[in-house]
């Protein structure tokens, strides 16, 4: 039976073998592997079958022959046995030397050989003696050409003890065998080869230049991927694959540093950069020894680039080059007898550069500067080299200068060595050169600071700031001087820019000297502010106490100045408060404003958070409830702190109070500010006796005051986390929703339907959450139908909607349902309108991320496809004097969609678009305008298809009455040049007439945009563009 | 054609900046735009930010380093540009003059009347130049040369 079955195959593999050979059927090879694989024949067998193929007389047969033997071999040369290894090595060692046609196959064969993991010890080494010996790879194809980069490839990875026995033949060998590569698939294989035998320590013996030549040969890398190039290698594929073989090793140094040197100074940008970026590659593995010879030519190299070049990008490679050499050179270990070539290295540097840096013209200043800062930030011992001696001459330099431009640019250069010593942190005391510069370094700052030239008070200010940076630097003495400029610049110098940037420095300087910020600058500030108060009100005192409130919330920190600064700012916000002036509502504003800012800064200290809540939150809601709780014959009259600005100001810092708390606190805070809104309770306040009792949520015509403060109760409760159970909420969600329906303030309203919204953002769901929702559906529906509160209902209609919107919930789609319907209606319907970009845009004050408010991710986009063929079909429905809700709607919905989306919808909204622009309401036109100008930019090619109504459109909008429209129908033209060329010309001379109109605008803004427009307009088609 | 091609015979032939970019301008003079600029013409869109832009012939920096000083007069629509090359052969004064021409013509009204001149005694052919510069007809004829009109919109052109 088993003789039967291996005669038939025996006969199926002689008629296989004989249909490849003879009958070319190439298809066989793989019939023939397959059997070789599950056992119907053995490779001995198919040797046999191929007997007298492989004895032919013609080349061709024997090729043909060869060919199926290898590419069996390549399919199962896992199976082979040792011993057949060893005779198919041999069979295939000896076919090198046959005709040329056969060889392509018997270097398959060999390949398929090279990965048998039975092959014999000396066995690669013979095969590759033999490759090397009688196969010349430059004049075979490049596939061959790269089977033979394998086969070396494959061996180098399983038998590197036995060819490393090789010894430096083998070098020698795979020179020969790529010398004269062309193709850049297989330099690329070829580099990987060389990066190994020098990785591996292969013997490179005295073949070390040829190496470096049959490599280096390829440098710069001039090559240019054919167009559809199927192969995808990359230019920059090859640059790095070379440089990893230049420099790996220190051996090539003496070859390859001449070579760079020579193509810095080639004509093509492209050589510069690689030699110089090879440079700095090299700095990493080079020592002293492989630089010496070189560093003068070197420098010299660097230095006439960096000085006479006008590109920035071999500017910025010449110095990581130099920065590179400098770190070389400190690296390297000092021996007593040798030279210490740091030093002359960086001696030379400075001697070039050093008399560049007091040339009165100044001409060559920056560059020497860059460059001595390159060399002094490679390491310590670099920099004290270079600052030795170039401080002092920098600060001679300027007390000679007294122009303030000049001595901006020395105080730059100042600036750029101190910020290098930041790198190494503090400084030292036995080896810093710049602490004995102290003094001279403290006056030249200081004198900066009290130019006259903002821009060299900018200077000093940073200055300062790095100087206080580096610890132990400044004396208590110096910190106290810095202080006191910072103040004077913060408090009195005019030019806000130098103030503003004062303010910062106090900022990033007072965590690290906390005692002199709250010793001497808080203090002061507190004083100014106290001693404004008792004269009478001028501008400049206005001003002047805007900036103390400013530099009070910049200075706040660290812990330690927060707990001075808050109840300055509350004392004096107790102060303003009592006054009945419109001007004590802006400084109650700024008062908030600069406890926004504060409570900001403190947000991440767990500690002081709670500290500025405890203190901040309580006063604030006390002096509230006293105002709406005085008697008065006006009940809003005379009180700055129930005017809505001051509210509004109020929120964001009770929010930002709250958003951080941990959970715990949090509870404990809102076991306080519920009750009182709800019952009363106000024994918590700071002073709690109350002309009467607070009940904002009580009928009672006298109550609008204390109703009010419902946007404080808003702020607290809707920034809470999420997990923080909000006491009787049931009740209070009852509350509002009957304060939002039937309040006639509008304000009242609209904060009490916010803050019904944030709540029910949040409300788990559930059936509690469906009756909530359900009781405030029965309520507005009605309200919005008729009655004195569709207005108030609307709003709430439109809050509740967007905190649906935002979780996702169910509901949320009959809501918006609700309010598609409303823009049909002649009252509502352009506050319906304008209602959807309040769903779309992120609101400030609830329902965002930072207040913990549930938003899932894209909203928007699923707004939109939900809701958007309902806007275009309600268009096409609605009655002429009410389209224009419809366009205003859809124009907010996509102005708030990220453009990648827009684009992908752009064909089916076009014509929409297209006719929103004739519509009259200039919001329509103006949110049009702005949602069509990036997608002219970003999909010319649908946009030129409308190309005839787009040009008609624009250029009529750009002598609309509105200036904004104007602006943007000019930007618009302007991006219609982003189209093709083609489509545009017919329209050039008509838009360049048309244009010069606006070139006579009133406005300079239009103006402006007008000359940028027709600018572009008239290079359209011109040569030169 | 009255107005000379760009040469290209180097670097060395403008000299219209001093110094070099920087983030500390020392090397600089005045900026286009003080000096006597400014005055009479906050009224309109000040002429000195409409050429302050434009390339140089050679390189890749504006003509800002360069002496730009004008006098605008909105209620007579009238406005002088006077520039000055830093030395007195730059090849390349009828082209920037030129180009500041052009711009001008582009982006104010028509009726406005444009006298571009070389600040006096400031270049060698200062009086060929002006004359040049001051000829509608050859202004005209030289925006019809194509290769004279790519120079002049590669000055133009907003550098990406």
């Amino acid at each position: 039976m088993a003789a039967a079955g291996a005669g038939a195959g025996a006969a199926a593999l002689a008629a296989f073998v004989q249909d490849f050979v003879a009958g070319q059927q190439d298809g066989r090879a793989a019939e023939v592997a397959a059997g070789v694989k599950d056992g119907s024949w053995t490779v001995l067998q198919l040797v046999e079958a191929l007997g007298s193929c492989l004895e032919n007389t013609d080349p061709r047969t024997r090729g043909r022959g060869i060919q199926l033997l290898s590419q069996a071999l390549l399919q199962c040369y896992s199976l082979l046995q040792e011993k057949e290894v060893l005779h198919l090595v041999l069979f295939y060692e000896n076919r090198l030397q046959d005709h040329h046609l056969v060889i392509p196959s018997v270097l398959q064969g060999l390949r398929a050989l090279s990965m048998c993991e039975v092959l014999s010890p000396g066995l690669a080494v013979s095969v590759l003696k033999a490759i090397f010996q009688e196969v010349h790879v430059q004049s075979l194809l490049q596939l061959d050409r790269h089977t033979v980069y394998s086969i070396i490839t494959n061996f180098m990875g399983t038998r590197e003890e036995e060819l490393k026995g090789l010894g430096a033949d083998f070098t020698f060998g795979f020179i020969q065998v790529m010398d004269g590569e062309k193709d850049p698939r297989n330099l690329l294989v070829a580099f990987q080869i060389v990066r190994d035998l020098i990785a591996k320590n292969y013997a490179l013996g005295p073949f070390v230049e040829e190496l470096f030549e049959v490599t280096s040969c390829y440098f710069p890398i001039d090559f240019t991927p054919p167009p559809n190039d199927p192969h995808g290698i990359q230019r920059e594929d090859l640059i790095l694959s070379l440089r990893a073989v230049l420099a790996s090793t220190p051996q090539f140094a003496e070859f390859l540093l001449p070579l760079l040197i020579e193509k810095m100074d080639s004509d093509l940008q492209s050589a510069k950069l690689d030699s110089l970026q090879t440079l700095t590659a090299c700095c990493a593995i080079y020592g002293q020894k492989e630089l010496q010879e070189f560093l003068p030519s070197l420098w010299s190299s660097l230095r006439r680039e960096v000085f006479q070049t006008a590109s920035e990008k071999v500017e910025a490679e010449c110095l990581a080059a130099l920065h590179a050499l400098s770190a070389c050179l400190s690296r390297s270990v000092l021996s007593s007898d040798t030279e210490d070539l740091l030093d002359s290295f960086l001696s030379s540097i400075l001697q070039d550069c050093r008399h560049h840096l007091c040339e009165p013209d100044m001409k060559l200043v920056w560059p020497s500067a860059k460059l001595l800062q390159a060399a002094a930030g490679a390491s310590l011992r670099a920099y004290h080299r270079v600052t030795r001696s170039v401080l002092p001459l920098l600060l001679e330099q300027y007390t000679k200068h007294p122009q303030s431009s000049q001595r901006r640019t020395i105080l730059e250069m100042l600036l750029g060595f101190l910020e290098l010593q930041q790198k190494w942190g503090h400084v030292e005391e036995d080896e810093s050169s710049l602490l004995s510069l102290q003094a001279p370094i403290c006056s030249v700052v200081f004198s900066a600071l009290t130019d006259p030239s903002v821009q060299l008070q900018l200077v000093g200010i940073r200055a300062l700031t790095v100087l206080g940076s580096l610890q132990g630097f400044l004396s208590p003495s110096n910190l106290e001087l810095v202080v006191d400029h910072l103040i004077r610049l913060a408090l009195h110098e005019e030019d806000s820019q130098s103030s503003e940037a004062a303010m910062e420095a106090a900022g990033s300087l007072a965590p690290i000297y906390p005692k002199f910020f709250s010793g001497r600058m808080v203090p002061r500030l507190e004083e100014e502010l106290r001693s404004e108060w008792e004269e009478e009100s001028s501008h400049d005192h206005c001003s002047l106490q805007q900036r103390c409130l400013q530099a009070l919330a910049a200075v706040s920190t660290h812990t330690s100045i927060v707990r001075e600064t808050v109840p300055v700012l509350l004392q004096h916000l107790r102060k303003v408060q009592k006054g009945s002036e419109a001007r004590n509502a802006q400084d109650v504003v700024s008062v908030c404003q600069s406890l926004h800012r504060l409570a900001l800064q403190c947000q991440q200290d767990a500690e002081g958070c709670w500290y500025y809540h405890q203190t901040v939150v309580p006063c604030l809601l006390g002096m509230s409830v006293q105002a709406a709780t005085q008697e008065s014959t006006h009940p809003l009259l005379g009180k700055a702190l129930l005017e809505e600005e001051v509210l509004a100001a109020m929120v964001p810092v009770i929010s930002a109070a709250t958003t951080h708390l941990s959970p715990e606190l949090a509870a404990q805070s809102v076991s306080h500010v519920v009750p009182l809104f709800l019952d009363g309770e106000v024994s918590f306040l700071p002073q709690n006796s109350f002309p009467c009792s607070f009940q904002p949520f009580e009928d009672g015509e006298c109550l609008e005051a204390q109703r009010r403060l419902v946007a404080l109760l808003m702020a607290f409760v809707c920034s809470l986390p999420r997990n923080v159970a909000i006491p009787q909420q049931e009740r209070l969600l009852q509350e509002l929703l009957a304060l939002s329906c039937s309040c006639n303030c509008p304000f009242t309203a609209t904060t009490a339907a916010k803050c019904f919204a944030g709540l029910v953002n949040k409300h788990p769901a559930g059936q509690q959450l469906d009756e909530i929702l359900q009781l405030a559906v029965n309520r507005m529906e009605p309200g919005l139908v008729e009655g004195p509160h569709r207005t108030q209902a609307l709003t709430l209609l439109l809050w509740v909607t967007k905190a649906l919107v935002l979780r996702y919930h169910p509901l949320s789609a009959h809501l918006t349902d609700k309010l598609l319907g409303l823009l049909g209606d002649m009252e509502l319907g352009p506050a319906a309108a304008d209602g959807f970009s309040l769903l779309m845009a992120e609101s400030p004050d609830v329902l965002h991320k930072g207040c913990h408010a549930d938003v899932r991710i894209m909203f928007r986009q699923r707004f939109f496809t939900d809701n958007v063929p309902k806007l275009v079909q309600g268009f096409h429905g609605a009655s002429p004097d009410v389209k224009a809700n419809y366009l205003k709607g859809l124009s907010h919905v996509l102005n708030h969609l990220p453009k990648p989306v827009l684009v992908t919808e752009l064909p089916t909204l076009l014509s929409l678009l297209l006719e929103a622009l004739s519509c009259s309401d200039r919001v329509v036109q103006l949110s049009t305008l702005s949602c069509l100008q990036p997608l002219l930019l970003e999909a010319p090619q649908i946009m030129s298809l409308h190309v005839d109504t787009l040009v008609t459109k624009f250029l009529s909008l750009t002598s609309s009455p509105t200036m904004a429209v104007r602006i943007a129908a000019l930007r618009c033209a302007h991006a219609l040049t982003s189209l093709p060329t083609t489509v545009l010309l017919p329209y050039k001379a008509r838009v360049i007439r048309a244009l010069a109109k606006p070139l006579d605008d009133k406005k300079r803004l239009v103006r402006k945009e007008a000359v940028a427009a027709r600018g572009e307009w008239f290079l359209l088609g011109s040569p030169g563009r | 054609m009255s107005c000379p091609t760009p040469s290209t015979t180097g670097r060395s032939s403008i000299s219209c900046r001093e110094g070099r970019a920087g983030p500390g301008p020392l090397g600089r003079r005045r900026r286009a735009g003080q000096g006597r600029a400014g005055q009479g013409s906050s009224s309109f869109l000040n002429p000195a930010h409409l050429i302050r832009s434009i390339n140089d012939p050679e390189h890749p920096l504006t003509l800002e380093e360069l002496n730009v000083v004008e006098q605008v007069n909105d209620a007579e629509s009238t406005v002088a540009v006077e520039f000055t090359p830093t030395i007195p052969h730059c090849s390349m004064a009828t082209l920037i003059g030129l180009s500041i021409k052009v711009k001008l013509i582009r982006s104010l009204p028509e009726r406005f009347k444009l006298d571009v001149h070389i600040t006096p005694g400031t270049h060698a052919s200062e009086h060929a130049v002006n004359k040049q510069l001051a000829d509608k007809e050859r202004v005209a004829a030289a925006l019809e040369n194509s290769h004279l009109l790519e120079v002049v919109n590669q000055c133009l052109s907003a550098r990406s």
